[in-house]
């Protein structure tokens, strides 16, 4: 592992707003440099992707970035960060995705050149690899046409690259239904991490090759899958919190191998990766629920380098087009941290405070991102030697913080969750010490039809 | 307490070896493998079922019991294949086209086998000409569509369509996933629509005529 220390050792260090390493941008934000920014993400309301319904498509994307950037122009935004996440026909089709860049980059241009709004296109494609059943990582016509896609919007202006990856994701959606820690941490430490390290060593080479950045990727697949579960009473809130912790290591290899933030905004385990590295991190929460409903819509801002709303539908809403009115939401929040942060430390903490503790006591999955808990469970896997063994440290720290929390009566959890507890440390001392014999051990458990032990050097 | 009301606890506790033995001594006893579904692996799955959408227990427990009767079925289905007896419903299931979410899929899939319906699971990205396919080959009586992306939504449209317009046998067809409603499945003349895993067992029991 690279990191075997904290860049953020302090828990009162880990604050929206800053961050140790921030990232000038060729429009001149500073994103951790002191302020927190709006960061907005679209999508399209029920439409399928095609060459005959391109020209509707576009007309979408054009509406929505020539609307939202004025909203954000009026109420004086600092600058804004548009996150173009493709559908996949247009990570499919390359010339698709170009069009929607080079259409959100006028936009852009346009909003500058008439209201001097600052902004930048973080670009994400989708990573179509799990198209392929089992898939298939390293080769083939989804990798290619994927790394295409981030070449052309890399050459057309497109500054951050990001992804969401789905590596290990093959077998991670079993071990959260069977709520097995050993097969979650193969997927996210062994399979995941593996896929990492090849994805991000590629997309390094392009975002080199085209001077942009590469600014990390999200466990969004896992984690929030795992989230997601449990707000629809699936699986135990306790066991999506581990996951949450687990997920750090795996997400954690795009800043080992060129990521330099700000990590994507679905990535809840971005607070343990800005105390880790000291990157600019987006996050999301409350303003996400247009996506997905979670419980930590307050604490996740806690730590925002940039405030996103994960995505919405262009639909029309009473108050305009719904990227319009979630960009003025995000606006707000983001006014009332840099109101905080003007006042300087005290009041930026206070208010970091009543983010935190407003959320951290009603669900394990926000206790576990605490700032106490961020810190621990951060230090759990910088002092271990390998990403195996740093996620069983990260699964066994985030279980002694639900613990610890329990007992001293400052979390609230179900009473049908707490036998979780118990056995999810059970599960964690049946493993092996070594990741060989326990991959060898989970090569055996498995269901070997669903993925390609080859395709991660296994 | 009887063998088979025994073998219904082994089941709903998931206790997979119990469910082995009881399920041998249950048919030592003279009790027919029809009869043992039916009046014992039934029950205990629908109350497991039950539990899980009363919130009282998770899906892992879910599974757990899911497999005690699955190992009870390893020793039944030879028998059931001698006595010529099949299960009375065939579902086939799947993801459609341009989609790749399967985990609300998997579950429904799992409930239905619970309830005694042999599902055969085409998967994800399931073209329509595929489930025309499945249709053509295993003559279900009810098809499940899932989808979880907005995206994804017309091609459930497109699914029921090309069923619908194809030479396949009649079929119910059932939909779901995040974005889908009632309103939704209405509109693209889908004959029923469960918003979880749990109300698909009814609706799909409704469907049969089973309840």
């Amino acid at each position: 592992m690279k990191y075997n220390q904290l860049t953020i050792n302090n828990p009162d260090d880990l604050l929206f707003g800053i961050a140790p390493k921030p990232l000038l941008t060729r429009s001149g934000m500073s994103i951790g440099g002191g302020l927190v920014y709006p960061e907005l993400n679209f999508t399209l309301p029920p439409l399928e992707v095609k060459a005959s319904t391109m020209r509707v498509v576009a007309q979408h994307y054009r509406d929505i970035i020539a609307d939202a950037l004025k909203r954000a122009a009026e109420l004086q935004a600092p600058g804004v960060v548009i996150e173009f996440e493709t559908v996949p026909p247009m990570t499919a089709t390359p010339s698709f995705g170009l069009e929607i860049v080079q259409i959100l980059l006028d936009g852009m241009e346009e909003a500058h050149r008439q209201h001097g709004l600052k902004s930048v296109l973080r670009m994400t494609p989708n990573d179509n690899r799990e198209f392929a059943r089992p898939p298939v990582m390293r080769s083939g016509e989804h990798w290619e046409r994927m790394l295409e896609l981030f070449n052309l919007s890399a050459a057309a202006g497109a500054e951050l690259l990001s992804i969401e990856s789905v590596g290990g994701k093959e077998l991670h959606d079993e071990a959260l239904m069977q709520c097995d820690l050993g097969q979650v941490i193969f997927s996210l430490c062994t399979l995941g991490v593996r896929d990492m390290e090849f994805l991000w060593k590629t997309l390094d080479g392009i975002a080199k090759k085209h001077g942009v950045i590469c600014a990390g990727d999200t466990a969004c697949g896992f984690g929030n899958t795992a989230m997601v579960l449990a707000e629809q009473k699936m699986i135990p809130r306790v066991f999506a919190a581990v996951v949450r912790a687990i997920s750090v290591v795996r997400t954690l290899v795009a800043y080992e191998y060129g990521a330099i933030g700000p990590g994507k905004d679905c990535g809840y385990e971005n607070p343990f990766l800005k105390a880790i590295t000291g990157y600019p991190m987006s996050m999301e929460g409350k303003t996400s629920a247009c996506a997905h409903l979670s419980p930590l819509g307050n604490i996740a801002s806690a730590y925002a380098d940039l405030w996103s709303n994960e995505s919405v539908q262009n639909v029309r809403l009473l108050g305009g087009p719904a990227p319009t009115v979630y960009m003025e939401q995000l606006i707000y929040d983001c006014r009332l941290m840099n109101r905080a942060l003007a006042e300087g430390r005290e009041s930026a903490l206070t208010l970091r405070r009543w983010l935190v503790d407003s959320d951290a006591t009603l669900d394990p999955q926000a206790w576990v991102l605490t700032p106490e808990n961020v810190i621990a469970i951060s230090r759990a896997i910088v002092a271990e030697p390998n990403h195996y063994l740093a996620g069983i440290a990260a699964a066994r720290t985030a279980i002694a913080g639900l613990r610890s929390g329990l007992a001293t009566g400052n979390l609230q959890i179900p009473p049908r969750e707490i036998s979780f507890l118990d056995r999810m440390s059970e599960q964690l001392d049946d493993l092996p010490d070594n990741e060989g014999d326990f991959i060898e051990q989970q090569k055996a458990i498995v269901d070997p039809s669903k993925y390609l032990p080859s395709e991660y050097g296994i | 307490m009887t063998t088979l009301q025994e073998l219904a606890m082994a089941v709903s506790s998931g206790n997979r070896k119990a469910a082995k033995a009881l399920t041998i001594q249950a048919l030592d006893e003279g009790v027919s493998p029809g009869d043992l579904v039916d009046l014992s692996l039934v029950p205990a799955m629908a109350a497991v079922g039950e539990r899980f959408k009363n919130n009282e227990i998770f899906v892992p427990e879910m599974l757990i019991a899911a497999r005690a009767m699955k190992e009870s079925m390893t020793v039944l289905e030879p028998r059931l294949l001698a006595a010529g007896i099949t299960p009375k419903y065939t579902a086939v299931i799947g993801t459609v086209e341009g989609d790749l979410h399967d985990i609300g899929k998997n579950l429904v899939s799992v409930m239905w086998k619970g309830a005694n319906v042999q599902v055969i699971d085409l998967g994800t990205n399931v073209s329509s000409a595929k489930f025309v396919e499945a249709i053509r080959e295993h003559k279900p009586q009810v098809v499940g569509l899932s989808a979880l992306l907005t995206t994804t939504m017309p091609a459930l449209g497109e699914t029921v369509r090309v069923i619908r317009a194809s030479d396949a046998p009649p079929v119910k067809i059932m939909i779901g996933g995040a974005p889908i409603n009632q309103h939704y499945a209405d509109e693209i003349g889908a004959d029923g629509y469960a918003p979880d895993a749990g109300t698909a067992v009814d609706k799909i029991l409704t469907l049969l005529g089973a309840i």
